[in-house]
């Protein structure tokens, strides 16, 4: 530039401005200026964006439980109607509600998963989740007459290439299945992703957790089991590794690891 | 300067496509065409890191020490793309929730640091913007045209509009998987080059060896 080659700049600045990039002193300045202004254009942006990210995320986690449920329908007011929804911190080993030693609008179960002090590390561990943690955040719906009407739980497991993060909406008995649905999972589009397809999500609806005995008997799998076809889900085509996951990871969850105490007391009506 | 400011735009497109004539910027290209609403959305992201960055690069090209070059010139183009994932993550989180890593790829997409190297350090601030935007077009129509093909005929759908109703949703059309997957986007990058060059045929490079012919006794 030509201004910058002017024979005999004037003053502090553009002596500066006019003086070699490459000498040692500019060299440092010229870093640290070009760091701090940048750094401030970043924080600026990250701070003052921040809440609304938050609120991204949260309204993004409250339609996931209001989809399982089967209550949301594109344009809603989210919030209004995720209100409805009562919020627990349940502990998973006695199946109480431990809503005085957590807040459930903020506890983060998943954070709490690789929290030494919230969470176990697993041995037998089918669903392939490594640790998990002691205490998670359910929902209950309740009708108009504040009769139970949906548990929705949070699942997750691991499917082929990546955890799959869900929910499942059970009816208030605990043992029908309402709605099953992930949030977020990274399988192979169009084969393993087909979890998301709504057909094949249909057909966990009216599907059962145990039979008679008690015994846990919901299978995904490609040919019906001898118990039944009120517990059996079609494995998706193509799919096998995700199917198998899912397989797991429903029958770690309500499992004697997972809410099986819980929906012990939920048959026993003590919820 | 023998350029005009509208070649400068235009030029990258096609003639001087970063994409199949630089073979740049393969990577995310890959990644993100398997919608064309994420591709578009990647396009726009990347058009405004290049122009923007090279904007600054240019301002600042006289006072940048020549040793620190390369750094400076990433510590711009990354606050920009941390602008521009933060913006995203607070204006457009499903899209962002899909792009996840690939925005923050954008700061080693070499399109956009070939040309603050090549072209912002030594050209003036306007040109510079100018460059930068017509090379993330470039980029972006290439991005387009195959996210298109491969959200038709991979997915039956156009910005997630059903056009070709898929077997899975009761309809006639078999899906073609493979065009959901990464590699498809090999393919088709590839048939658009040869395309290109067919059209062009002097982006054709030259050989850099011949088979020798010798001669039998």
């Amino acid at each position: 530039m030509s201004d910058t080659q002017s024979p005999e700049p004037k003053g502090a600045i553009a002596k500066f401005l006019a003086a070699s990039p490459d000498s040692v002193g500019k060299t440092i300045f010229i870093a640290v200026a070009v760091c701090l202004v940048a750094s401030m254009v970043v924080s600026a942006a990250a701070v003052s964006l921040r809440p609304v990210q938050e609120a991204n995320a949260l309204k993004d986690k409250q339609i996931n439980v209001l989809q399982v449920a089967g209550v949301y329908e594109p344009g809603i007011d989210v919030s209004e109607a995720f209100a409805k929804f009562e919020p627990h911190v349940l502990e998973l080993s006695t199946g109480e509600f431990v809503d005085d030693k957590f807040d459930p609008a903020t506890f983060d179960d998943l954070a709490a998963a690789s929290d030494p002090e919230l969470s176990v590390a697993l041995d037998d561990d089918p669903a392939g989740i490594g640790r998990k943690a002691l205490y998670r955040v359910i929902y209950l719906l309740r009708d108009d007459s504040g009769a139970l009407d949906k548990v929705i739980l949070p699942i997750q497991g691991y499917g082929l290439w990546s955890t799959l993060y869900g929910f499942i909406a059970l009816e208030s008995n605990g043992n029908d299945i309402y709605g099953l649905q992930f949030y977020q999972h990274g399988e192979t589009p169009g084969l393993g992703a087909e979890v998301d397809n709504p057909r094949w999500k249909a057909l966990w609806n009216g599907k059962k957790l145990r039979d008679e005995a008690g015994d846990l008997q919901i299978t995904v799998s490609k040919s019906q089991p001898a118990a039944g076809p009120e517990f059996y889900v079609d494995a998706l085509a193509g799919a096998t590794l995700t199917s198998v996951g899912v397989d797991n990871l429903v029958k770690f969850w309500m499992g004697d690891a997972g809410y099986a105490p819980f929906l012990a007391k939920l048959q026993a009506g003590e919820i | 300067m023998s350029q005009t400011k509208k070649e400068m735009l235009v030029d990258p497109l096609v003639d001087n496509n970063p994409i199949t004539l630089q073979v740049l910027g393969i990577c995310s290209a890959l990644a993100v065409t398997s919608s064309l609403q994420v591709s578009m959305v990647m396009a726009l992201a990347v058009i405004f890191v290049t122009s923007f960055s090279s904007f600054f690069i240019s301002c600042l090209r006289n006072q940048i020490p020549g040793s620190i070059r390369i750094i400076v010139q990433m510590v711009i183009i990354a606050s920009l793309v941390i602008l521009v994932d933060q913006i995203l993550k607070a204006y457009a989180f499903e899209i962002s929730k899909t792009l996840s890593v690939f925005v923050g790829l954008i700061i080693t997409n070499c399109i956009v640091m070939g040309r603050a190297e090549a072209f912002a350090m030594k050209n003036p601030p306007v040109a510079s913007f100018i460059d930068g935007m017509g090379n993330g077009m470039g980029y972006g129509l290439i991005l387009l045209l195959v996210g298109f093909i491969r959200e038709l005929f991979g997915n039956g759908s156009l910005f997630g509009v059903t056009i070709l109703q898929t077997v899975n949703n009761g309809g006639w059309y078999v899906p073609n998987g493979m065009l959901l997957l990464p590699p498809s986007a090999f393919f088709i990058i590839g048939l658009i080059i040869w395309a290109f060059r067919t059209w062009k045929p002097n982006q054709v490079e030259e050989r850099e060896y011949k088979i020798q012919q010798v001669e039998a006794h």
